[in-house]
């Protein structure tokens, strides 16, 4: 158990403390933060099913845009920040924006309506943002937060961040649940994709050693909760 | 066939009917004398399910033909035929042509095809009986139909064992409507149309005797009629030619005289008979249900084998060079018996073989009979072979397809509906082909007997969908892969997407796959692995590969390993220690559900207390137990019996419809108990019945409201529950991925990318969730639908057997367990417990978490 954690009663959206700060861990995949009215998501991954049909031609359902901004619209709903964050690959790539359908367009500007919405740079997505109204930014800081899209290589207290799409499989008696999850090791936390149609990385891949030498806790997307997995019991792929 | 009709020759196994399906092509192109030198085009095409057959039978073909100096050209056309001499093929083409349907599909896609098969004579499609229960029988359906319209002169021979409705056969060999127009040019045949009487032209007589010949069991599916768009009443069907078996084959059932287990299915206790027999034979084949008892049943024999006999095994997970070394050792007469799974169900002809063992429950009479044939492909000797069951249950279907082998009854499925999947490839790769009109083709597609019953909107969906994905949000209309042009034709929209075509052809979805490598362990630090120094020893499916964690130890190519992990796409082993007994039970292979026949006899059986002295004794002292203890079934009936044990209830029933039926019946009545506040916690299912345990009194719950079993059981299920049900099922979610796969929304290989690993390709479960939200009518849900009515879900064989018991349930509250219930309640444990939600295995982990952080 890393330090500075607290293991809570069970409860379906449980929380933690990172830098001072109480984060809530939503199980739709965002954090809310009480304190500060904030709502963060990462890797939204909008217009990730054009993006297929333009570059391949393989045409997936074209609603994975709806589908998300409906997943955030009810978190929306739920929490009323004053705030949303988007941690970084809101779009699948640059040219998603020019693709995106008018309703979606307009939907993303209903739920900016009354909020500071900030989109932060990500490494599918560093170039665009216009026209989808809201504020861009590389990073941010919120108390002792620092909120930017890909873990840095140095040791950060504090650090949310999210790129990796961190996913956990728990195996057992002949069954395997693969599940996206947040991953703390209590210094730093690493955010679970929003996106609709994006994809995982195994916690257990290499990838996540880097951002956190000493061990993490995961926490799991369930069904009806979110789950605290320790590193033990989760499978490699 | 010299009369140019098309015709059905049904045959059993050794009779030659490979090689009389080509004598008349050998005769016509003999009178034919040398090749016209130029434009002459392909003569005759053999179409087979094995790229081994195709290969075999052109030896078997050149051998006469250069014996005779005939003139003719031979050639085969697999996977393996480099590119330049399939360039060749197209552009000078030999005269016969052996290969597969999926490089026949690639062949009618070709911009060329319509050159190379103008002046084709004659198609000949082996082993038609197992081409036409799967996907590819429906892809060779439109190939044919397609063919049919280069080459209107064409006859189409089928070449099949025998079936129960040989008239679905017939049909699929002809076109089942009139052509839309009178063809370009006369074909030099006669009529095409069979005259539909069972005419025989063959040298052999055959009609007057029974053996062999068809025995009808159940009037055909009710598959109403056809709309036809402009159609006729009368069906159109091949001449049917019916070669009548040999001698009748030397069946028995092994008993050894003492009672077998109540369940298991490994037959542990007949090894030492089996291995006696082998030692009796010059060759046998020992045929198994899965892999895990193939892996078994090698193993053993071995342990028995004292004479160090040159026993191999062969099934689909084994490394493909291995399984061609077993193949090759036993065409050489190198070997004395081979374990072997369906993979050698079909295949060349092993002339030596005299000894065909059953291992495990038959599974359908046809299948039984198929196996049999393997043995002595000679007419006039009698095919020996033992049925040796694992127990007690599988012994009474051993009886049964005793009985249904001596009356020569078969079991053979339903004719198919063919798949829109399947159909949206075609439509693609008739785009590649050749600009097409809708309507043109529509006329030709429903000819194609699997799509007689395709209606014009269906078919205008699919090639909406192939164009831009078919969706309500018109969100591809730029990327179209197929455009109409403003003569009203549509084309393929560039090169690329017929290159994209042409990589993923086929209906042959493979699970992914990892391969097992045999790592050294270090002997001074032990849980180290030194990777990719040892071989490769086949491959396992993801699915069982994800479900597996360090330390594991499992069967696989006839050693018990210890897996050590996954690294790049390989699953790394090393050989446990001896004496290690394998700790998870069974990895995916073929799981056959029993015959909806079969299981109406294993029901008629033990309804009849008559029959059961038919039966060892042991078998009958068991049923009289349990009448005694509880009550026997009528032979339409469902028994359910309600007990307590420990501190659960159990519910246990008995519909004998197949393993895929009772899981999908188990998880939908656990939703049923779950919502009557019984608090189901799994439940386990096999061939015969199914078992559900809860925390709540389900007898007592019966007792108070006697409605309730009949409501538990009532036909409604197949309605919400079922549809709820869906959303989640991991079964549907693999259902759609192979539709995903055929009907090219997901591609398996792209231009210009190399092989694309797990990373890369997306998920198609987020894909099957997002649909299912926002577009539920959508054509790749539909399909999916379709394959789960009779596929992994069996929904279809669920509602038959719901249907039959309406009225008829037989509820049984006892104070424990009944002999009959204990043979399910010993799969507890020993398969999958299903129906555990993911939250459960998550809360799992967590509580050890807990405990940990406590203690």
């Amino acid at each position: 158990m890393a330090a500075g954690l607290r293991l809570e009663k069970t409860q379906k959206h449980p929380t933690l403390t990172l830098a001072g700060e109480v984060l809530t861990l939503d199980l739709c995949g965002g954090l809310w933060i009480e304190a500060h009215r904030t709502l963060i998501v990462s890797d939204l991954h909008l217009e990730k099913g054009s993006s297929f049909a333009a570059r391949s031609g393989q045409f997936l359902p074209p609603y994975d845009t709806r589908e998300t901004l409906a997943c955030l619209h009810e978190a929306i709903i739920r929490h009323d920040p004053a705030r949303v964050v988007a941690l970084g690959d809101s779009f699948h790539d640059a040219r998603g924006p020019e693709r995106m359908e008018p309703g979606d367009r307009a939907m993303i500007a209903a739920l900016q309506e009354g909020r500071d919405w900030v989109w932060i740079a990500g490494n599918h997505d560093a170039a665009v943002q216009d026209g989808v109204g809201g504020r861009y930014a590389e990073a941010l800081t919120l108390g002792g937060l620092l909120l930017r899209h890909e873990p840095g290589a140095d040791p950060a207290p504090g650090e949310i961040s999210g790129h990796l799409h961190p996913c956990g499989k728990v195996a057992m008696r002949g069954r395997a649940v693969r599940r996206r999850c947040f991953v703390t090791d209590g210094h730093r936390l690493i955010m679970p994709a929003f996106g609709a149609y994006a994809g995982g990385l195994n916690v257990r891949d290499k990838a996540f050693d880097a951002a956190f030498p000493k061990g993490f806790t995961a926490y799991l997307l369930g069904d009806g909760r979110v789950f605290t997995i320790g590193r033990a019991q989760l499978a490699r792929d | 066939m010299r009369g140019g009709r098309s015709a059905l020759l049904v045959a059993p196994t050794g009779a030659g009917k490979t090689l009389a399906g080509f004598l008349p092509s050998l005769v016509a192109l003999s009178e034919r004398g040398a090749r016209p030198v130029k434009g002459a085009g392909l003569h005759t095409l053999y179409v087979s399910p094995l790229k081994a057959l195709a290969v075999d039978i052109a030896r078997n073909l050149e051998a006469p033909i250069d014996g005779m100096g005939l003139p003719i050209r031979v050639e085969t056309r697999t996977g393996d035929t480099p590119s330049h001499k399939r360039t060749r093929q197209v552009s000078r083409p030999p005269d016969i042509l052996l290969t597969t349907p999926e490089q026949l599909s690639l062949l009618i896609a070709h911009r060329e095809a319509a050159d190379l098969f103008a002046n084709l004579q004659c198609v000949i499609l082996d082993e038609l009986h197992a081409l036409v229960t799967s996907k590819r029988g429906d892809l060779l359906s439109l190939a044919l139909a397609r063919l049919r319209r280069l080459s209107p002169g064409l006859v189409s021979i089928g070449l099949s064992a025998t079936v129960r409705e040989p008239d679905e056969l017939r049909k699929y060999l002809v076109a089942q409507t009139e052509p839309p127009l009178p063809p370009p040019f006369a074909g030099e045949g006669g009529p095409r149309r069979g005259s539909g009487e069972g005419s025989n032209d063959s040298g052999r007589d055959a009609s007057g005797n029974n053996s062999g010949t068809v025995a009808p069991l159940s009037p055909p599916a009710a598959q109403g009629t056809l709309p036809r768009r402009g159609g006729r009443e009368g069906v159109a069907m091949a001449d049917l030619v019916v070669v009548a078996g040999g001698a009748r084959a030397d069946l028995r059932m092994l008993d050894l005289g003492r009672p077998l287990p109540i369940s298991g299915h490994t037959a542990w206790h007949s090894m030492e008979a089996i291995y006696d027999l082998i030692k009796q034979h010059r060759t046998t084949l020992v045929f198994v249900n899965t892999r895990l008892q193939a892996e078994y049943t090698f193993q053993e024999l071995w342990r028995l084998n004292e004479e160090t006999l040159p026993i191999a095994i062969h099934h689909g997970s084994l490394d493909a060079a291995q399984r061609r070394r077993v193949e090759a050792a036993m065409a050489g007469g190198g070997l004395r018996a081979i374990v072997c799974t369906a993979t050698l169900d079909l295949g060349i002809d092993w002339g030596d073989v005299d000894l065909v063992v059953n291992v495990g429950a038959p599974k359908g009479a046809s299948r039984i009979m198929q196996r049999i044939g393997r043995a002595n492909h000679r007419m006039d000797e009698p095919s020996k072979a033992y049925l040796v069951p694992g127990n007690r249950f599988e012994m009474l279907e051993c009886q049964a397809a005793l009985d249904a082998v001596e009356e020569a009854a078969q079991d053979t499925p339903d004719a198919r509906t063919g798949a829109l999947d399947v159909l949206a490839q075609h439509v693609l790769g008739m785009a590649c082909a050749d600009a097409f009109d809708a309507a043109d083709l529509y006329d030709e597609i429903v000819s194609a007997s699997p799509y007689a019953g395709l209606t014009w909107e269906r078919f205008e969906q699919v090639v909406d969908y192939v164009a831009t994905g078919g969706y309500a949000l018109r969100a591809y209309e730029r990327f179209a892969k197929i455009l109409r042009g403003p003569d009203g034709l549509w084309r393929v929209r560039d090169a690329r997407t017929a290159q994209a075509y042409r990589m993923n052809v086929g209906t042959i979805v493979e699970a992914a796959r990892v391969k097992v490598r045999l790592g050294r362990s270090l002997r001074n630090k032990p849980g180290t692995v030194l990777p990719k120094t040892g071989r490769v020893l086949g491959e396992i499916e993801d699915e069982f590969a994800d479900t597996l964690t360090v330390g594991d130890t499992f069967l696989f190519a006839g050693e018990t390993l210890r897996f050590e992990g996954l690294a790049e796409d390989e699953a790394l082993v090393t050989r446990a220690p001896p004496g290690t007994d394998p700790a998870i039970p069974s990895y995916a292979g073929s799981k056959f559900p029993l015959s909806t026949f079969l299981a109406a006899r294993v029901r008629a059986i033990i309804a009849d207390p008559f029959e059961w002295d038919r039966l060892p004794a042991s078998i009958g002292d068991y049923l009289v137990q349990q009448r005694r203890r509880s009550v026997l079934p009528g032979e339409r009936d469902l028994l359910v019996e309600t007990f307590p044990r420990g501190k659960r209830h159990y519910l246990t029933a008995f519909p004998f419809e197949g393993r895929l039926a009772h899981q999908t019946l188990g998880m939908l009545l656990t939703r049923r108990l779950e919502r009557a506040g019984l608090r189901p916690l799994g439940f386990a299912a096999n061939d015969y019945g199914i078992a559900i345990w809860m925390t709540k009194d389900i007898s007592e719950r019966a007792a108070f409201d006697p409605d309730f079993m009949a409501g538990l059981f009532g036909e409604d299920m197949l309605g919400d529950d079922l549809e709820a049900w869906l959303d989640e099922s991991a079964m549907m979610k693999r259902t759609f991925r192979q539709c995903a796969v055929i009907a090219g929304l997901i591609e398996r290989h792209h231009p210009g990318l190399k092989k694309t690993g797990r990373q890369v390709t997306i998920s198609t479960d987020l894909i099957f969730d997002v649909l299912r939200k926002h577009e539920p009518d959508h054509l790749l849900l539909a399909a999916a639908r379709q394959d789960a009515a009779t596929g992994l879900l069996d929904v279809r064989r669920l509602g038959m057997m719901l249907e039959r018991i309406q009225g008829r349930i037989i509820h049984r509250a006892l104070d424990r367990v009944s002999p009959l219930s204990v043979s399910v309640m010993l799969e507890i444990g020993r398969e999958r417990v299903y129906g555990e939600g993911a939250d459960e295995i998550l809360a799992e982990a967590e509580a050890e978490l807990l405990q940990e952080a406590l203690a």
